[in-house]
């Protein structure tokens, strides 16, 4: 089994380009050049420099004492939160900023849900002197008000999408939208391992860096490269992606996936995707989305801003179906209990993404040598307010 | 001969056709619409199937889709009404959607669906070229159903040609860098794009869409081209009118009238 993109960008069955023809120039200049630009020493520098000394990387790999006496087993953070912006997704935000410079692009469009990626492009678009239009849903833009705050704090042009759930992927279609309108001077930073080919695949080795480091870091605390298991939380599934994109061929490395279960999986108001989800075409790719038997897209649930797409990444797909990684769900209630877990246990307030990575830890029965290695992919700052509202009414968390 | 080729085999230029949303204004107006179009000399109706992420389209459109799905609006009901429009009308429809509709629905299905109801070529913004030749050229082909690509001011000649051969029902020239629904005036790069099309000898007719939405630029289209393709000016028509018929003769009459 082969998880690397194949030449035409699929992973199995899953990934490809349905774009419409207005979008193809712009999809094939970045195809053609991608790879190139991204193996160019002096673009390897540039980034590695940024992600050293602008980023703070590499992210600590942290052995959490407590966690692990509570759950079994050694459980590792991977501390993507400490990373400047406060999650992974900086780590993409950089790469493709380096790439839209070298196309010659003046302009940058990104779409966000939680904030964390409109965050990051804000950002490098401030350090690259580039105009940013941010385009989130409407609701998010209610439940993420900090970090729209910090977007208009670094200059970017924060812009509503009001169509449909008003959610990620509605701000997904605007910015699609805005880039068809726009072919010339604009790069599109795609903020997860979605979209048409070449996004999953360029977005993916970006965010690389994180199992890169883990396998260094590993070998240094553990004398082993190898943990027994990889854990992480999936909306599109970036920090996924990072995570286990060096150990992908190692098979004595499992795999485990955490979703967004909302309310409960088959509640009506969800976002898990694996299961809820069939093969269909999102935003030019083809893989496992939520959809009636028309083809209309579900409108997804969950407590985070970030796990509610109704789509999965294809390589996360391909993963999937081909049971080389495991999906757990956790619902809003595990995922808020886990959060407070960490932060009382750990000294660690994580984004509620994240928390759905957390609340996995008791399905995975861990013994006593087992290593886990957690993408504790964001921090959780972002959503104070939430967690401040469950603390306040509900008497077992005081 | 299809009712497409029928109809480019007698007429050449001044093609007009319209688009409209399958369900909109309201879920059961299709057939109404589509009749009055024809009557008012409407040449070839490019029926919407309402989509919940229509990538490609602006606002207007995205209205209308919404709305229809709202209405109730789903697959079977559109080929019904296909249907019930062929008992009264011989006019050329053309289906645009997006790919996931034909897939959820089934490739197979939906393609009986097509030539059993009397719809006569589709438009899939969103169905790539070299995947339409593995996989659905030969069964469109046998299913008698037609196919239209786009083209667009970036789209290389490369491209342009395999559009051209591509293209068994008429080649759809996207006027602008833009979604549906922007009604600017035709600037001078968009008339080079036009000439520069018109030189290539292309075989497949040529009908001018994206921002054509009154007399002016229809003309202005139907001198370069052999038609032209109108959608969110004539949304935005029905989204005001109290009498669909009486709004749509009105409306074909200002783009005709001399």
């Amino acid at each position: 089994m082969s998880y690397e993109i194949d030449p035409r960008g699929y992973y199995g069955e899953y990934g490809g380009a349905y774009i419409p023809e207005m979008l193809h120039a712009n999809i094939e200049e970045l195809r053609s050049q991608y790879q190139e630009i991204m193996a160019d020493p002096s673009f390897q520098k540039e980034y590695n420099t940024l992600l050293r000394n602008y980023v703070g990387r590499p992210s600590p790999l942290y052995l959490a004492p407590r966690l692990s006496a509570k759950h079994g087993g050694k459980i590792y953070l991977k501390r993507e939160d400490l990373n400047h912006t406060g999650a992974h997704k900086i780590n993409n935000t950089i790469g493709q900023i380096l790439v839209a410079k070298r196309l010659h692009k003046t302009r940058i469009i990104a779409e966000t849900g939680a904030g964390q990626h409109g965050v990051a492009t804000a950002t490098v678009c401030a350090l690259m002197n580039l105009e940013c239009v941010v385009y989130m849903g409407s609701t998010d833009i209610e439940r993420q008000a900090p970090n729209v705050a910090r977007m208009k704090m670094l200059g970017a042009k924060v812009r509503p999408a009001t169509s449909g759930s008003q959610t990620l992927k509605d701000a997904t279609n605007e910015a699609i939208r805005d880039w068809i309108n726009n072919p010339h001077d604009t790069h599109y930073i795609i903020g997860s391992v979605v979209g048409p080919h070449p996004y999953p695949d360029m977005v993916a080795k970006f965010q690389a860096i994180i199992s890169q480091e883990t396998k260094q870091q590993l070998l240094e605390q553990e004398g082993r490269e190898n943990p027994d298991y990889l854990l992480a939380c999936v909306g599109g599934g970036s920090n996924a992606a990072g995570l286990v994109y060096h150990y992908l061929d190692q098979n004595d490395v499992k795999i485990i996936l955490a979703e967004a279960a909302g309310k409960g999986v088959h509640s009506g108001h969800s976002a898990a995707t694996s299961i809820l989800g069939s093969l269909g075409i999102i935003h030019g790719s083809k893989t496992l989305l939520m959809q009636d038997k028309d083809g209309q897209i579900i409108e997804p649930y969950s407590i985070s801003a970030g796990l509610d797409y109704p789509g999965i990444g294809p390589l996360l797909a391909h993963l999937i179906s081909s049971k080389r990684a495991k999906v757990y769900s956790a619902t809003d209630q595990e995922a808020l209990e886990a959060a407070i877990e960490l932060s009382r246990y750990e000294g660690i307030i994580p984004a509620l993404e994240t928390a759905h990575a957390l609340a996995v830890l008791p399905h995975l029965n861990l013994k006593t040598d087992e290593i886990v290695v957690l993408n504790l992919s964001g921090r959780g700052d972002k959503d104070l307010d939430t967690y401040i509202d469950n603390i306040d009414t509900r008497s077992n968390f005081q | 001969m299809n009712r497409i080729e029928q109809l480019f085999s007698r007429k050449k230029e001044n093609i007009l056709n319209i688009y409209t949303t399958a369900g909109y204004p309201k879920l059961h107006d299709t057939v109404e619409i589509v009749l009055a179009l024809e009557q008012a000399g409407t040449d070839i109706i490019e029926l919407g199937m309402p989509y919940s992420d229509p990538m490609a389209d602006g606002e207007t459109i995205q209205y209308s889709s919404a709305k229809a799905l709202a209405n109730g609006m789903h697959l079977d009901l559109l080929f019904e009404q296909v249907k019930e429009i062929r008992l009264k009308s011989e006019i050329p429809i053309v289906l645009m959607g997006y790919l996931n509709q034909m897939i959820q629905y089934g490739q197979s299905r939906f393609l009986s669906a097509c030539s059993d109801s009397g719809v006569d070529a589709l438009i899939i913004p969103d169905l790539p070229m070299d995947i339409y030749e593995e996989d659905y050229q030969e069964k469109m082909k046998s299913h008698g159903i037609g196919i239209s690509f786009l083209v667009t001011p970036q789209t290389s000649e490369e491209r342009l040609y395999k559009a051209d051969t591509l293209s068994s029902a008429f080649l759809y020239v996207v006027s602008q860098s833009s979604i549906t629904g922007n009604n600017k005036n035709i600037k001078n790069d968009q008339l080079q794009y036009f000439e520069r099309l018109a030189r290539l000898n292309l075989s497949a007719p040529r009908l001018v869409g994206f921002g054509i939405h009154d007399r002016s630029t229809y003309e202005t289209a139907c001198n370069f081209a052999n038609g032209a393709i109108i959608g969110s000016e004539f949304i935005r028509q029905l989204r005001s009118s109290e009498d669909l018929t009486a709004t749509i003769l009105s409306f074909i009459a200002t783009l005709k009238s001399s």
